[in-house]
């Protein structure tokens, strides 16, 4: 139990360390024009990556189709300028009618 | 406000409305697997305050309740190494007091970044920032009561098709950045790289070995540099 209790303090000091230091760092530093430009795309790039990971992944395998079908959906939406809540709520309606019609 | 900005805040907030249904639902099958999985309910709890990141509270929460502390906490770093450029990537849009960016750091998240840089960069990106960042932390913080209380009588929540409302609603945040064909380029490249090593590399360094496809843009920003500081004010920091 006190080890369970630490493990979570460890973690939640570490996560919020790892959070404030992108703010405190980019005011301490005088950053190359050409770095600053790059700062977007540095959110830009791991966001993606997640969703694509999140989206055809599952602990380290395939995830099965019923999800990656929903994200499609969203993406087909998302292109049309549809707005956030119905892209959310027809990406994730696609994935429990295929689950639901048996598809994993 | 002018009839556009109305309209521009109409969307934000039944986006933040959406956003924070599906991170309470998430946190409700937060709160209830972890019981499930032998984690007491108010440790859980205390994950979702504290730790304030879903996947690495999925990921730890599991590695706790095997017996194994090391690995819930190596893990979960690794999980949330990202949290790093993320903070950069939002510069300024915290606050310029220190503590805006002490407090505000706590709800830096996928999404809340996402949506803030979604956002134009300023006031309205600010502004977008801290009424996600606070909805979300209501919106998980409550979900993950909820699914503590309710430990034993949740349904699957897969079946709702819930695990596809994270990766639709992160595409449909940073879809407007992708039509920068620089950023694109980069992303496209970084997911492929994040994807072909998910199979064999712990969760999170993937994420952090996308960020190598930045030597795209880096070779082509390099070549027109001018020495210009980020506070726009040169050689004053």
């Amino acid at each position: 139990m006190t080890t369970m209790v630490l493990a979570v303090a460890a973690l939640a000091i570490g996560t919020y360390i790892t959070r404030l230091a992108g703010p405190l760092l980019y005011h301490r530093l005088t950053l190359p024009a050409a770095v600053v430009r790059l700062l977007p795309i540095m959110a830009a790039v791991p966001l993606t990556a997640l969703c694509v990971t999140g989206a055809l992944t599952e602990a380290g395998s395939f995830a099965g189709w019923a999800r990656p079908a929903g994200v499609a959906v969203a993406l087909v939406l998302a292109l049309r300028r549809t707005s956030f809540a119905v892209i959310v709520i027809a990406a994730a309606g696609t994935t429990a009618l295929l689950r639901l019609c048996g598809v994993p | 406000m002018t009839q556009n900005e109305q309209a521009v805040d109409r969307e934000m907030w039944s986006a933040l409305g959406a956003l924070s249904a599906a991170a309470a639902v998430i946190g409700v099958s937060f709160g209830a697997i972890a019981v499930a999985s032998g984690v007491p309910g108010w440790l859980a709890i205390a994950m979702s305050v504290f730790i304030h990141a879903g996947g690495a509270q999925f990921l730890s929460a599991g590695l706790l309740a095997v017996g194994n502390p090391v690995a819930a906490v190596v893990g979960g770093l690794l999980l949330n190494a990202r949290h790093l450029p993320f903070g950069l990537a939002l510069r300024d849009t915290l606050g310029d007091t220190w503590w805006a960016r002490v407090a505000g750091s706590q709800l830096i998240s996928d999404e809340s970044v996402a949506f803030a840089l979604s956002r134009p960069e300023g006031p309205a990106r600010r502004r977008a920032f801290w009424a996600c960042g606070i909805a979300l932390t209501f919106a998980w913080d409550g979900g993950t009561v909820v699914g503590v209380l309710l430990a034993g009588s949740v349904g699957d929540p897969n079946a709702l098709g819930m695990d596809t409302a994270f990766p639709a609603g992160l595409l449909a945040l940073v879809l407007p950045s992708l039509r920068d064909r620089t950023t694109r380029d980069a992303a496209l490249l970084g997911s492929a790289l994040a994807l072909l090593t998910t199979p064999l590399l712990p969760a999170g360094i993937p994420l952090m070995l996308s960020l190598a496809a930045l030597a795209l843009p880096a070779l082509t920003s390099l070549r027109r540099d001018d020495p210009v500081s980020n506070t726009g004010e040169e050689g004053l920091r």
